[in-house]
């Protein structure tokens, strides 16, 4: 017990070690975006974001729905990167682009390259990434190994450009997200529904978001969040309904009823 | 004198007494056109063409300075073919087909007209003046169009339907909106480099060298004209006599020298040397002037934009050209036409924002079964789509959208009525119903899903 003072100095000195190992290669700290909500931003490593890096989503059951609300997902993040240009490297013919144009998208950001395989995606991805000009670029992808999604990481970081990655479901009925992966956070999307509105009609979607996994500790989170608005912001129900821990089964109680 | 071509022979000598009537002779009309341009192609401009059978279009780019100005260049030419025995008329103009009209139906021998003011120029000019045939001259006489002035007043879907697409063309040409190709007589050879190899090679990296050395010879050789490459192409010459050619394009004219060999190097693997190349050339077959280019520097205060045409040049070959792209907004309500791709280098338009879309639409729509619904103008309570049920919480809409009669005959009275749901789970889909639910022309009542929101 009497040498616990050095022994805590000398775990802070590892600690720094290691974080000096793991950001080795990159020119400076990196920048993070953070989403401008409170609960969601203090669960994340450096309070939000890291822009330099790769994310991964995907919806969290294998329908359309979840998809496209990952695909909204990350096209507000997309926007949100900067004022540059977006690559977005398609693998199927159902993006729609005018749907991107109201979560942040316009279509004078947006670059598409339209591939057929997921090492096309993969090669497109880290042509963009290293350019460095761009603000973000985002793919569409099936399956990626471990090394491929190392490769990209380091290409973000290398071009200082966030990568995000868009995982399909594919027909097993695999959960897309449980491959091992480099990327930085890995984040699941459910819709869910909607609160009530004094009025007849259709309000904001309303989306659970998980955070899965994080590097570097944490996780999984998940928050009941209102989707991406025209500038690509998420933001809190006006309701209390954010409880952490318990919101998968509160969507499934949901189910279920 | 009152002598019009195509006039009868004894009409033009009751005009004229004792006219000298000679035999026509096409021919040799055309090879003393072609004789005197290539005279004009050694004495006045490199680039001089026929026009037709009474015309010769010369390039003045970058020459009249020479003669002391386009005036007094177009006298001394007009001087030149009074001394040969002809009357000549000449205009100048930003674009070949302005000057063709200006200088038949001018109002002076010698017409000046400055590069933009085209439009304005040609506006009195009668509609033949725009190279037409009898036909769609005759359809414009028919309507009472007369002037080139009053076509360019009119809108242009209904013209391109009424007289085709050769009108617009023409017209287009004249206003410098779309590119005439010249063909010069003395034709001008792509910039190029040739290596010839001392012994055949045959590795990846032997043939990477000799690209960037003939890349250096072709980047000097831009330079000094002033061009940039849009295409080139890598001809190999090998040992048994067979050609292997690989090519690229680029985005915007370009002589980056680094850029180029990085794009031709990601070629290289398509060559299979054989038992040897023992010589190699490149050539840019599509080239454009390109100026001296500014030095990017951050001194100036803030950072210039990142060009992005290296990497869109690097995308499209791997990919291929036609898959790299932007989208652009369509003047069409119906959302499937509402969207076009255009190179990624292009400006692009937005789509109004006022109703909602999905980020994925499906196509083609997918039917819906075992709708219930209200009409006409309900969202539906409940629908199954893919052997699923769902029970409808919200709904939002209609919005109406008419068929696109003046494209399809068929779409006359149709009319979808689309709604944005929302079923129990929180999942939205954008679906429609075809008809607006109390005309049964306007469409059979069947539901569709046609997109699905996040």
């Amino acid at each position: 017990m009497s040498n616990s003072p050095s022994r805590k100095l000398r775990l802070k000195a590892l600690r720094a070690e290691v974080r000096a190992i793991e950001t080795a290669g990159r020119g400076s700290v990196s920048e993070s975006l953070p989403f401008g909500i409170e609960a969601l931003d203090s669960r994340l490593r450096g309070g939000g974001l890291p822009l330099a890096a790769l994310h991964e989503m995907a919806g969290m059951r294998p329908d359309l729905s979840d998809e496209a609300a990952a695909t909204s997902f990350a096209g507000g993040i997309a926007a949100r990167c900067g004022e540059g240009a977006v690559l977005w490297a398609l693998a199927r013919r159902d993006l729609f682009a005018p749907g991107l144009a109201q979560a942040g998208l316009p279509p004078g950001r947006l670059i598409f390259a339209e591939c057929r395989r997921d090492e096309d995606v993969l090669a497109v991805m880290e042509e963009g990434l290293r350019h460095g000009g761009l603000a973000a670029v985002v793919g569409e992808i099936g399956r990626a190994s471990m090394a491929s999604t190392r490769r990209l990481q380091l290409a973000a970081e290398e071009g200082s450009t966030a990568a995000l990655i868009l995982k399909k479901w594919r027909k097993g009925g695999t959960d897309p997200l449980a491959a091992p992966s480099a990327a930085t956070t890995r984040w699941r999307i459910a819709c869910v529904a909607s609160g009530e509105l004094p009025v007849e009609g259709v309000g904001r979607p309303r989306w659970n978001v998980e955070l899965a996994r994080q590097r570097g500790g944490g996780g999984p989170f998940s928050w009941i969040l209102e989707g991406t608005d025209a500038e690509g912001r998420l933001a809190l129900p006006a309701e209390p309904c954010h409880r952490p821990d318990s919101a998968d089964r509160w969507s499934e109680g949901r189910r279920a009823a | 004198m009152g002598i019009r071509s195509g006039m009868a022979l004894a009409q033009a000598r009751l005009v004229v007494r004792g006219l000298d009537v000679r035999d026509s002779d096409p021919t040799g009309d055309s090879a003393f056109l072609q004789a005197l341009g290539l005279f004009a192609a050694r004495r006045w401009t490199p680039r001089a063409a026929p026009s037709d059978p009474a015309g010769l279009w010369l390039d003045l780019s970058g020459v009249a300075h020479l003669f002391g100005g386009e005036q007094a260049m177009a006298r001394r030419i007009l001087r030149f073919c009074a001394r040969l025995g002809f009357t000549a008329r000449i205009a100048v103009a930003g674009t070949a087909g302005a000057a063709h009209a200006l200088a038949r139906y001018g109002s002076r021998p010698v017409v000046l007209c400055p590069s933009g003011g085209e439009a304005e120029a040609l506006a009195p000019l009668p509609v033949s003046a725009l190279r037409l045939d009898q036909d769609v001259l005759g359809a414009a006489r028919r309507l009472g169009i007369e002037t080139i002035g009053e076509l360019t007043a009119m809108p242009r879907p209904p013209l391109a339907r009424r007289f085709g697409k050769t009108l617009l063309h023409r017209l287009d040409q004249a206003l410098s909106r779309a590119a005439e190709p010249f063909d010069p007589l003395i034709p001008e050879e792509p910039p190029k480099a040739s290596l010839r190899l001392a012994e055949p090679i045959a590795t990846a990296e032997a043939i990477e060298q000799v690209i960037g050395d003939l890349m250096t010879m072709l980047v000097s050789t831009l330079e000094k004209e002033g061009l940039g490459a849009r295409r080139l192409t890598l001809l190999c010459d090998r040992v048994d006599g067979e050609e292997q050619r690989i090519g690229i394009g680029t985005a915007r004219a370009s002589r980056d020298r680094v850029h180029l060999i990085r794009l031709l190097s990601a070629q290289v693997e398509k060559i299979e040397p054989g038992f040897g190349i023992e010589a190699m050339h490149l050539v840019a077959g599509r080239f454009e002037p390109l100026g001296p280019q500014p030095v990017e520097s951050e001194l100036g205060g803030s950072t210039p934009d990142p060009d992005l045409a290296p990497l869109v040049d690097r995308l499209a070959g791997r990919l291929g050209t036609r898959r790299i792209f932007r989208m652009s907004a369509l003047e069409s309500d119906v959302p499937e036409r509402s969207v076009c791709r255009v190179p990624p280098l292009q400006e692009v338009e937005g789509w109004p924002s006022r109703w909602p879309r999905p980020p994925r639409l499906l196509s083609p729509p997918e039917r819906l079964d075992n709708v219930f619904a209200l009409l006409p103008d309900r969202p539906p309570n409940r629908f199954t789509w893919r052997g699923r049920l769902h029970r409808v919480r919200r709904g939002d809409g209609p919005e109406r959208i008419y068929g696109e009669w003046w494209k399809h005959g068929g779409e006359a009275e149709a009319v979808r009525d689309y709604f944005q749901v929302e079923d129990e789970e929180g999942a939205r889909f954008w679906l429609y119903r075809r008809g607006d639910g109390s005309d049964g022309r306007t469409g059979d009542l069947s539901w569709w899903l046609h997109g699905v929101f996040g």
